[in-house]
């Protein structure tokens, strides 16, 4: 693989990098579930913490990249940002959508409730169905260009509501009963739990790239070939001269 | 006359020559109001309790037919293109627009408050108050609601994506416009209305000025 | 609204413009040039990119390739003053169904700024025999009475440069004498006139330089007078409607 301009070298810089992330969340998970002490309130029960907050940040980092990707769209106008933006979204609604599944498995057994309205969870949920929509978006429309610009500018709007959710669903709820969580992390939970956030992190970027390539592959489908070679020069009407 | 003032009047022209759908939007949202009562049941307590999430719920639904069908005039002979080439800024052409659908969905929420009152047995002690909050709710929803109208009118089944698009982002809205709805029909002994009013304000302040901004992307090749 | 322009600039001069819908190149690096105050048609089969290269002119899309100049401005990157010097006639009618034939040139008209009265509007409509119509909505319009209006609205503009996409499509013989009328009228305010259209006769009496495009290729270009017989084009393929 000495050929810089094999297309096979960035799929296997993707899988490379999708392969160390694999490695580092077995080693994380390994340790989190077999290693690291029982929790004093929870037990066993807070191991899902080990996948479950690796989920939440790195969802938030797609989306964030989705933004990005977006804004850069609209503003250069470079369809390799498209891809992106395609990629890190599907990407961010996975994760966010195992994050909604974690969160009430772990809920039932310690709260006695599925669903809490905990707003950092409910907004993940808003910004499920809020990025899903855009994913809709992007399958019904045909035209590339459309897909790429209004996906973009919905990403953007999306993007800006989620503090606004989040801040109206946590004033809403802090109404309501006030469920603990825990906000601090001792240390022998840290290292299980870092490994396995880098391990997320890497699978995320390592999936990203394979999908942008995929979508780039699409594009490159959808949108015309190289233009064809210009007319033949010297033919122009009297008045209508070149 | 200047380009706002030619969109609102042109504005006004189709929503006079459109008048009878509204009675029609009207209709939707009180069928709403009822069918939520027959899911709960007559149980006063109850409705009375829920009656501002059942008025937000209606408007809400409701605010999906007035949206999609403001660009049907728009689209159909590509009317909003000529506009564009005379020229007219875009942002012109969506203010107005977003104008004439706040103005419909505030009328909407209005005319649906004497069918909650009665319906849900809803006291209605600060009336002018509640509908500050339903002009504030329907700037919030008519701002996003105006931007995703014009981009699902020209893409497949937009029937469903606009709500998919719009219903997600527009949940402060919703939370923010059932609780201070509720604290002025039920009561607001502490003043918590105005933090959520607020909230609504807020919300429309953001999504009038990001909106207005993304517009031409949406509109224009 | 025309601006004055000074300079010697042709009104419309393109370099490897091109324009594609998904797959399809629909305009392929067009290099043409047309000089103000002359009438030129553009000739072509269905799809041939007539109607694209119209749009292009007046900044309705964008080019994907190559540049495109309008009255010496760059239409990429100052498409509202391209705008506010030209006039498209389109496919589309840029009509409102709900409201009459004057409530449509009167939309039109606040939005230039012009005088919306009824008194200055009517004459307008009476030039496209829409007069008695005024207030009818036009959604009631046959399609003729729809080009018709299509037809005033442009001339509402009172552009430097007027594109007619098809306009004698859809209208009856009375109706292809009022283009006619209109034509002149045009040429007598030095407007520049691009016009796309099947009937090749009609045009050749009407213009000065013709192009024929096919595949979104420039293939024939000269003077109009020569298209019909020189222009490369099957008579079979164009048919003269019957007048």
């Amino acid at each position: 693989m000495t050929d810089p301009t094999d297309p096979r070298r960035g799929a296997n810089r993707a899988f490379g990098v999708l392969g160390f992330g694999a490695v580092l969340l077995l080693i994380g998970s390994t340790i989190g579930l077999f290693f690291a002490p029982k929790e004093s309130f929870m037990g066993d029960v807070y191991r899902i913490m080990y996948v479950h907050v690796p989920s939440a940040w790195n969802s938030l980092l797609a989306f964030t990249f989705a933004f990005f990707c977006a804004f850069l769209f609209l503003m250069k106008g470079d369809y390799k940002w498209d891809s992106r933006h395609e990629a890190a979204l599907e990407v961010g609604i996975a994760l966010t959508g195992l994050m909604c599944i974690q969160g009430p498995l772990w809920a039932k057994p310690t709260w006695g409730v599925y669903w809490d309205w905990d707003p950092r969870l409910t907004t993940t949920a808003v910004m499920f169905f809020a990025f899903s929509g855009i994913i809709a978006l992007r399958h019904f429309v045909e035209d590339p260009v459309k897909r790429a610009t209004w996906s973009a500018v919905a990403t953007i709007i999306a993007y800006a509501d989620v503090p606004v959710v989040y801040f109206s669903v946590r004033w809403w709820n802090s109404l309501h009963q006030m469920q603990s969580s825990p906000e601090t992390v001792s240390a022998p939970f840290l290292i299980p739990l870092r490994t396995n956030a880098f391990g997320v992190l890497f699978l995320m970027i390592g999936l990203i790239m394979l999908r942008s390539r995929i979508a780039a592959m699409r594009l490159e489908r959808e949108m015309a070939p190289p233009l064809p070679a210009a007319t033949t020069p010297g033919l122009q009407p009297q008045g209508a001269r070149s | 006359m200047s380009g706002l003032g030619a969109a609102l009047s042109k504005e006004l022209m189709l929503q006079w020559r459109s008048r009878a759908q509204w009675l029609a939007v009207f209709a939707f949202g009180a069928a709403a109001l009822l069918l939520f009562s027959f899911a709960v049941g007559p149980n006063y307590e109850l409705l009375r309790g829920n009656a501002p999430g059942f008025l937000w719920l209606g408007l809400l639904l409701s605010s999906t037919l007035t949206l999609s069908e403001s660009f049907q005039a728009e689209m159909e002979h590509r009317a909003i293109e000529g506009l564009l080439l005379l020229p007219t800024a875009p942002h012109v052409l969506y203010y107005g627009k977003a104008l004439a659908n706040f103005t419909q969905l505030t009328l909407l929420g209005v005319g649906l408050v004497p069918l909650m009152v009665v319906l849900f047995d809803a006291p209605l002690p600060r009336p002018f108050a509640l509908f500050g909050v339903i002009a504030l709710g329907a700037a919030g929803l008519s701002a996003p609601g105006t931007l995703y109208a014009a981009m699902t009118f020209q893409a497949r089944a937009r029937q469903t994506l606009l709500p998919l698009l719009l219903f997600p982002l527009v949940v402060p809205v919703l939370i923010a416009a059932v609780k201070a709805t509720s604290l002025l029909l039920l009561g607001d002994p502490m003043d918590q209305a105005r933090p959520w009013a607020l909230i609504l304000l807020c919300f429309a302040a953001l999504h009038w000025s990001l909106c207005g901004v993304l517009f031409g992307r949406v509109i224009e090749d | 609204m025309a601006s004055p322009t000074i300079d010697a600039s042709p009104a419309v001069e393109t370099v490897a413009l091109s324009r594609r819908y998904g797959p399809r190149w629909a305009l392929a690096q067009l290099d043409v040039r047309f000089e103000r105050g002359r009438a030129a048609m553009i000739v072509g089969r269905n799809g041939s990119g007539k109607s694209t290269l119209l749009r292009l002119v007046a900044t309705a899309i964008r080019p994907d390739h190559g540049t495109l100049r309008v009255l010496g401005i760059d239409a990429a990157r100052d498409r509202d003053r391209v705008r506010q010097d030209v006039a498209l006639l389109s496919h589309a009618s840029y009509l409102y169904d709900a409201l009459s034939a004057l409530e449509n040139l009167q939309v039109a008209a606040r939005f230039l700024g012009r005088d919306a009265s009824r008194a200055t509007l009517l004459p307008l409509l009476a030039e496209v025999a829409l007069a008695e119509r005024a207030d009818d909505p036009v959604s009631t319009f046959s399609a003729g009475m729809r080009k018709r209006l299509s037809l005033a609205r442009t001339l509402l503009q009172n552009a430097t440069v007027v594109l007619l996409d098809e306009p004698y499509g859809e209208l009856d013989p009375p109706g292809f004498r009022m283009v006619d009328r209109l034509f002149a009228l045009l040429r007598g305010r030095s407007a520049t006139i691009l016009m796309a259209t099947h009937l090749l006769d009609r045009g050749a009496a009407l213009c000065d330089d013709g192009i024929v495009l096919e595949e979104g290729r420039l293939q024939w270009a000269g003077a109009a007078k020569d298209l019909p017989n020189e222009g490369g084009l099957d008579p079979a393929s164009l048919p003269e409607p019957r007048a």
